[in-house]
């Protein structure tokens, strides 16, 4: 009965996936060495010494596949005046009252907040991560650099992960929304209902 | 390595209680290094070697009587030559046996991120145990005195250890069994404040009247200490900073910022966990689209 509308090509799902995975595998990693009580995560990774030898690995991995999505999705991001509007209303999106929301593109603004959060965060994490990456780099640094950089890399994954976790919970709290990443397709309905802007572009009606 | 001689006072990412049961702990013991007898030998360095086992590679003269140039995995004290003019026309060799402070409280330990790695015995030693060691490179954030070194044989970190091998079983360091002047000495820490008094009674008489005692406070005092003839001005010494203490990047970041941020990651789950239970799914009905 219903049909479907194409949102991601095969080559978006699995750069999303790749950053995804590698997300999961750095925040976990990262975590283990943030504070003692995650410290038995370094069991995943193969203990401490193996935990801290891959967590900078798998960090550059989701900078570089993380930097072609971000270029796949930039034009889609802007914030709009209708994407203001649903802010002011974001009450009511919590309560799932979405009656008279103004019409959305191919994104909301919390979806557009996050990527914003990302783009920043990315290479955040990236560059101070390189400064304090022993043994490679981190003995080119000054002390206070490293200080530094360990707080700002904590601080910038901190706003990350809890970004993801909204994230993560937006996608299994609206629901027909995870199909959209595992199958590159989203109902008529959902479209209509959520990005009814970009439901007229892609469908013409 | 763990010494069961020794009682443990504060393991490095250890939210429990250390094994420190044993009635009256150890008597907090002390390295007093009085620079005004100092004669730049070396004998600290080798003895340190000896005993430790290690060899540091042989490096070129560069002009000046540091030898190696810094503190290394294979080094873990250097005499630190500095050359200075307190006096107009009065030049004076100060030599300071650079090296772990053992702080009573350590940078280094509180930065550490593995469970174990640093721990602090009860007589106030601050050793790395290295097979816990990860090779992250948190400890040299943590130290105020730039002192801990990542290997790069294995990537752990090294330091100065007191020695404590060997003061777990009554001797003193190997640096303070070496020293041919007397310029070091070693015993608790009361005593050693003590012997430090009269040196400092002596060198006043003979005219340095700012010597004094190095025992810095902002790190809660060290168990190694200095005897200073210029102690207002302790950077004459190879830059020995004034008042060390721990960076609060460290020290307030590891101490209160972390625990609420994990708090705050949880909670964030939780928050989702029971917003889904009040609010509910977002769900499209099919009907809907018959609306428009």
């Amino acid at each position: 009965m219903s049909t479907f509308i194409q949102r991601y090509t095969r080559r978006e799902r699995i750069n999303h996936w790749v950053v995804a995975i590698a997300f999961v595998l750095a925040a976990l990693s990262g975590l283990a060495l943030f504070h003692p009580a995650f410290f038995f995560l370094v069991h995943l990774f193969g203990g401490g010494p193996w935990t801290r030898i891959l967590h900078p690995f798998i960090g550059v991995v989701m900078f570089l596949f993380f930097i072609v999505m971000a270029a796949l999705f930039w034009r889609f991001n802007h914030i709009t005046a209708a994407d203001r509007q649903w802010m002011k209303r974001i009450g009511d999106v919590m309560r799932n009252r979405d009656q008279g929301l103004p019409e959305l593109g191919k994104y909301n603004a919390g979806q557009k907040y996050l990527f914003w959060i990302l783009v920043v965060s990315v290479p955040v994490l990236l560059i101070s991560g390189i400064v304090i990456w022993q043994p490679w780099f981190a003995p080119y640094f000054p002390v206070w650099l490293l200080r530094v950089a360990v707080v700002i890399h904590a601080l910038a994954a901190w706003i990350m992960i809890l970004g993801i976790v909204v994230h993560v919970y937006a996608l299994f709290w609206v629901r027909g929304t995870m199909r959209a990443m595992t199958r590159g397709t989203v109902s008529d309905a959902w479209a209509k209902h959520h990005h009814r802007a970009w439901y007229r572009e892609m469908t013409g009606k | 390595m763990a010494l069961q001689s020794l009682d443990i006072k504060a393991r490095s990412a250890t939210t429990t209680p250390s094994p420190d049961a044993r009635a009256n702990g150890a008597i907090p013991v002390a390295k007093l290094i009085d620079i005004s007898k100092c004669i730049g030998c070396k004998a600290c360095q080798v003895a340190c070697m000896q005993w430790n086992d290690l060899r540091d590679e042989v490096g070129n003269n560069v002009g000046v009587y540091d030898n190696p140039m810094d503190l290394t995995d294979q080094s873990w004290t250097v005499m630190r030559f500095s050359e200075v003019e307190v006096q107009q026309g009065k030049l004076e060799w100060l030599i300071r046996k650079d090296g772990c402070m053992h702080c009573a409280d350590p940078g280094c330990l509180k930065a550490c991120p593995a469970p174990g790695a640093i721990v602090q015995y009860s007589n106030g030693i601050v050793d790395f145990h290295e097979e816990h060691c990860i090779g992250c490179g948190y400890c040299l954030t943590g130290c105020p005195f730039n002192i801990p070194r990542i290997s790069k044989k294995d990537s752990k970190a090294y330091k100065c250890t007191l020695c404590s091998d060997r003061v777990a079983v009554g001797m003193e360091p190997a640096c303070v069994k070496t020293c041919p002047t007397g310029a070091i000495v070693f015993g608790s820490k009361v005593d050693m404040i003590h012997h430090a008094e009269g040196r400092i009674v002596d060198l006043k008489e003979r005219g340095y009247s700012n010597a004094s005692l190095y025992d810095p406070q902002g790190v809660g005092g060290t168990h190694v200490m200095y005897v200073l003839q210029h102690a207002d001005q302790p950077e004459l010494y190879a830059n020995l900073p004034k008042d060390p203490t721990i960076s609060p990047l460290v020290g307030l970041w590891t101490g209160i910022a972390k625990p609420l941020m994990s708090l705050g990651i949880g909670l964030a789950v939780f928050a989702g966990f029971f917003h889904f239970v009040t609010a509910g799914p977002k769900e499209v009905e099919e009907e809907e689209e018959e609306t428009d």
